[in-house]
Parts: C-alpha cells; structure tokens; sequence
C-alpha cells in the first residue's frame, strides 16, 4: 500500500501513566500488520518522527486536569477524524478523579513545597466532559485484545465489537465458577463492564472494577450483599472509589454508603 | 425396548466408562474451583465421589465427606447446554480474494454425558424443541444431539434450592436417555442400579456380561429415589401461574425485584433451557478475512433489546419482567412446555439471592 493513502493514526497523553498507549506497543504480534494498514503519524512513545495533522484516527489516552490540558483537546478534536478515548483516565478521569471528592488546594499544600508552582483544575474529568467522542474503550488498563477490535473496525469502518454488559457474562461465557457463590468472596463483577476476560475471577478474586460500571450498573443491591458478606461501609466506599471514581453510578455510592 | 435392570459394582463402573470412552467423548462431572462443574472425564477418579454442596438462595458450599457415592451431590454452575449449545460458536468465514462464504465445519467426536439428572434431561428436551425441532433446525446443534449418548443419574438427594417435582421433571429420570444409575448404599456396600433403556447401550455394555441385581438392590434403589421426592424442601404451585403472569404486566413486584436484580445475567448463562444469542461478525487487520460467531446472550443485558433508535427494554424490571413471564408463562404459547425445569440454579447463581419461585408466587398471589 502507497504510505500517503494509509489512514494516519495519532495517540495523545492527558494526564495518565502511559499504560494504555504502551499497549499498542504490547501488540507485538500484530505490530507490523497495524503499520502495514496505518500510518503511525503521530505517537512520541513510539516514534521521534511526528507528521502533521489531520489525522484520521486519535486515540487519547488520561484525563483533563489542568486549563492547558483543556485547551489543548479541542485542538486534538479538531485535528482527527475519528477520535477514541482509550482507559479510565480518558473515559472516567481515572485515580486522579479521587481529587473531585476532596479539596485539591489542601492536597497540594500538603504535597508540595511550593504550592503557588501548581496550576491545577479542582478536577480529574473524563474526556467526554469536553469534547465529542466517537467511541470509548474501557479499563484500567485497557485489554489489548479490544484495543486491536476498535482498531480492526475502524479500518473496515464498521462498529467494534465491545460487549458493554457485565464481567460475570465473560465468567459464564468462559466455564469459571462464581467466587461470589461458590466461596463467598466480595466481587465487582456483577456491576462491571466487560473486557477484561474476567482476569481476576479465574484466578479467585473478586473483580476490582477495573473496567468500570456496565451499561446498567445496580452497585446499591450489590453493596447490600457485600455487606452480607461480612464488609463494612468505609470497605464498600472504598471499592467503589478507584480507578473509575468519578464514573456513574459508582460515584453516587459516595453518599449513600459511605457514612 | 424392555426396561433392563444391572448391577454394578465400582470395577464394573470403571469398565463401563471404559467402554463408553471407546465410542464416544466422555464428559462428567468434576471437582474444580470450590465447584462441580462439567468437563472431560476419563476415569472414576475423576469424578466427585464424596463432595455434596450445600445450596441457598446466592450461595453454593462444597464440601468433602466420606461418602464414597459418585453423584451425592446435585446440580452446579454449569449445564450440558455447555456441548450441546456451546457458549461462543464460529458459524462460517469468508475470504475477500474469493467472496465464497465457508461453512465452519466444528468436527467433533459423537458425545457421551455422565452424570445427567432428571431436570437435566427436561431441560435438553426444552433446548431439542428450541433447536432441533421445527422448519428451521440448527445444523450444528443437531448434530451434535443425534450423537449424543446420555447416562443419566437418577437424584437420591436435593439442595434446598431444587424444585424438580413442582416442574414434574424429577427426581426419577423418564426422558431419554441409554443408561440410567441409581447409587445404592447398604452399609459399606455401594452399588449401582443400572437402567437400560437403549437397543445402543445394550449392544454397548453386552461385552460387560453384567450382574442382574438383586430384588433388595432394585427396591433400594427405587426407595431412595422415591424418598428424595418425598423429602424435597422447595415447592411450586404453577397453577393457573401462565395467566396470572401474563396478566400482570403492570404489577408493583417488577418495580420491587428491580431493587434487588443486578441485571447481571447469570441467572440465564446458569439457566440449562435459555436459548438466547446474538450474532458477531470480525474482520481482521487486513480487512480480508471474516468471520461470523454466535455466543451466549441474555434479555438481562440492555443492549440485548436495541434495536435502530434504542433498547427495547431500557428498564430493570421490564428485563427481569420479560425472563420470567417468558420462562413461566409465554414459553407454553411458544413450545408447548415450560421453560423451567425446577434446578434451581438461577436460584443459588445470583450473586442476591433472588428467588424465582418466591418472586412468581407473589405475583400470583397479588404480594407487593
């Protein structure tokens, strides 16, 4: 394929750690099947090299949390065709949204000698709080399996495959027994989305919510068991309070549950 | 054919799966993850032999005891719909280059299931009406089942969760099947009371030259099946249930499991008889290949009822509503039959405990 009629593809970084972006990276297999159909136009983990925009395909990786940040993806949305937000950060505000729960100035004056160096927002927000989004890929971090789905359906210009119910579908699906029945083990999966191929459940753990709510997330029942299960409000405020935060319902369950 | 009666002792059972394992893919029931599941099984060692589970609603307990019966546990997790309808399913691929779409040809050796309980055979009946029956019958599905050679185990216990006389599908096992095994245990002396029920499996086990048992082996046998009928802790009066549930589409009772559901869908991944599926196509980072798979679906997820413009279903209750009048009540508009077989795993599976029997009879009974 001539390079100058392959789609272009930028990956942008908000505030985040670089896991998910790195997972393009972790498609060894498939690397050079993606750079054979792609042209990786613009991805400073990957590459010096960086094209100029339009592109085609954005995926944006972290969250909004400074007025810089801000203004810079309107520039990003303005410069791709399609744009996919990819992680929690990006699709929820990820960790960093623990901050919309709490007072931002005072965290700072703890953390820092020199608090007045620190221009902040007051919040972490997702990327969809800001700007059009064509579709969101889930998890923290994302699966790299899906990672390939969004990119695969893009190029064929169809919709992925990104089942949006609950992990104790992929559960069944793959023949593992409920740790939630079977041993009494605390577990998010019946409240989030799938993706993950239900990791931690094959290995006997609860689901940690990881991945986020589902499409039609009950986590006020669910808390009722876990309770019954032996744990207390601050341990199910806590659950709900991770990676995806700021993420309806699990956000809500802060007043609820937690006094 | 004539009902033919054997005895077997632990040997003879060994010999029996041996035979079996000559003609056929044996799978059982086994030990694994704090749960009897179905899996490929080759010997008696395999099986669960002194493991019983204890069952309440959201919750399963195994445990080990001395017991040295095979079957002294009841049903778990998973279901034979597992093989017969497994959960994810390429069903034909097609080649850019020559646009000639393939059928997947999913080989496998013909199947034998051990360990099949009464409720189970119903519930692979409900699935024959389902898949195999009818103008349209699924190739694969089909296949599959007319291979298929079942020895099934008649129940001498229940789980606090099992409800198979209310369904009338249990505890003795009247289906179809080839063989079917009672556990006899008199004192130390464990044997196994052998029904045949098929030209196949008499031709099968022939070579065997089995025992005839004795009249006490066959009176004990029937007695333990019949005091398990007599024992069962759960009922379920489905008495005029169809009408009532299809007259209720406006109950308060949907708003008030809508509480408590999870919408989670494991009670339909669990449920043996649930059919439903959705279709997935893939390409791949060519673009020249495609394939279309068919794997487990469930009317508990929101996107199962989206059609162009949105979910039919967009609520809780109207999902949860739409499961147990269609199990309940339009199943016998729809097959002729109930969609449930009494096994209680939708019961003990939800991570909440929901009870479909305590929920149905409070819609019957106008409970709020």
């Amino acid at each position: 394929m001539n390079p100058s009629t392959k789609p272009k593809l930028a990956v942008w970084k908000f505030a985040s750690c670089d896991g998910c972006q790195l997972s393009i990276l972790d498609c060894e297999d498939e690397l050079l099947a993606i750079a054979d159909r792609i042209e990786i136009a613009n991805f400073p983990e990957a590459s010096r090299q960086v094209m100029d925009g339009p592109y085609d395909l954005s995926l944006v990786e972290g969250s909004v949390t400074t007025e810089h940040d801000r203004k810079r993806l309107l520039e990003v949305r303005k410069q791709s065709r399609f744009l996919v937000t990819i992680g929690a950060c990006a699709t929820a505000g990820g960790i960093q949204a623990l901050r919309n729960f709490s007072d931002v100035k005072e965290f700072t004056s703890v953390v820092y000698a020199r608090p007045e160096y620190i221009s902040t927002l007051e919040t972490s927000t997702p990327i969809s709080d800001h700007i059009p989004v064509d579709f969101e890929l889930r998890g923290c971090p994302i699966n790299k399996e899906q990672l390939l789905e969004v990119i695969q359906a893009f190029l064929i210009g169809r919709k992925p495959n990104i089942a949006p119910h609950s992990v104790c579908v992929e559960c069944k699906l793959s023949g593992k027994v409920c740790v939630m029945v079977a041993e009494g083990t605390p577990c998010l999966g019946p409240v989030t989305h799938a993706g993950c191929g239900a990791l931690c459940p094959g290995y006997a753990r609860g689901c940690y919510g990881c991945f986020g709510p589902m499409n039609s997330a009950q986590p006020k029942s669910l808390a009722q068991q876990w309770k019954r299960l032996g744990k207390s409000d601050a341990e199910i405020f806590r659950v709900f309070h991770t990676f995806n935060a700021n993420a309806e319902p699990f956000r809500s369950m802060e007043k609820a549950d937690a006094d | 054919m004539k009902e033919t009666l054997y005895s077997l002792d632990i040997g003879d059972f060994e010999r029996l799966l041996t035979v079996i394992q000559s003609h056929f893919e044996l799978y059982g029931p086994t030990v694994r993850d704090s749960a009897v599941v179905y899996e490929k099984v080759e010997t008696t060692r395999d099986l669960p032999q002194g493991w019983v589970d204890d069952q309440a609603p959201g919750r399963y307990r195994l445990e080990k005891t001395d017991s040295p019966l095979f079957f002294g546990h009841v049903v778990g997790p998973q279901s034979w719909k597992k093989y017969l309808f497994p959960a994810r399913e390429q069903l034909w691929s097609v080649k850019k280059e020559s646009a000639q779409v393939k059928r997947s040809a999913n080989p496998q050796k013909p199947m034998a299931f051990l360990g099949v309980r009464s409720c189970e055979l119903a519930a692979i009946e409900v699935q024959d009406k389902v898949f195999s029956h009818g103008t349209q019958p699924d190739a694969f599905y089909h296949r599959r089942r007319n291979d298929l050679f079942i020895v099934a185990v008649n129940c001498t216990t229940s789980s606090r969760n099992c409800f198979c006389t209310s369904m009338n599908s249990g505890p003795k096992c009247n289906g179809n099947f080839d063989l079917a095994l009672t556990e006899v245990l008199d004192g130390a002396i464990h044997r196994i009371v052998v029904e045949v029920k098929s030209k196949r499996a008499q031709d099968l086990i022939a070579p065997l030259h089995l025992k005839t048992p004795s009249p006490a082996e066959i009176a004990a046998a029937q007695h333990a099946v019949e005091e398990n009928a007599k024992t069962m802790a759960r009922s379920f009066s489905t008495e005029g249930l169809k009408e009532s549930l299809q007259n209720s589409p406006d109950h308060p009772r949907w708003n008030k499991i809508a509480e408590r559901c999870l919408d989670c869908a494991n009670c339909t991944m669990v449920c043996p008889t649930c059919f439903c599926s959705s279709t997935v196509d893939t390409t791949d980072l060519t673009g020249d290949n495609a394939e279309r798979w068919r794997q487990w679906d469930s009317c508990f997820n929101l996107e199962f009822s989206y059609i162009h413009g949105g979910e039919i279903r967009k609520s809780t209750a109207s999902r949860y509503r739409q499961w147990l009048t269609h199990k309940l009540a339009n199943w016998w508009d729809q097959f002729g039959t109930s969609g449930c077989v009494g096994c209680g795993r939708c019961i003990s599976w939800c991570p909440v405990g929901i009870d479909l029997t305590e929920e149905a009879t409070a819609i019957q009974e106008g409970q709020e």
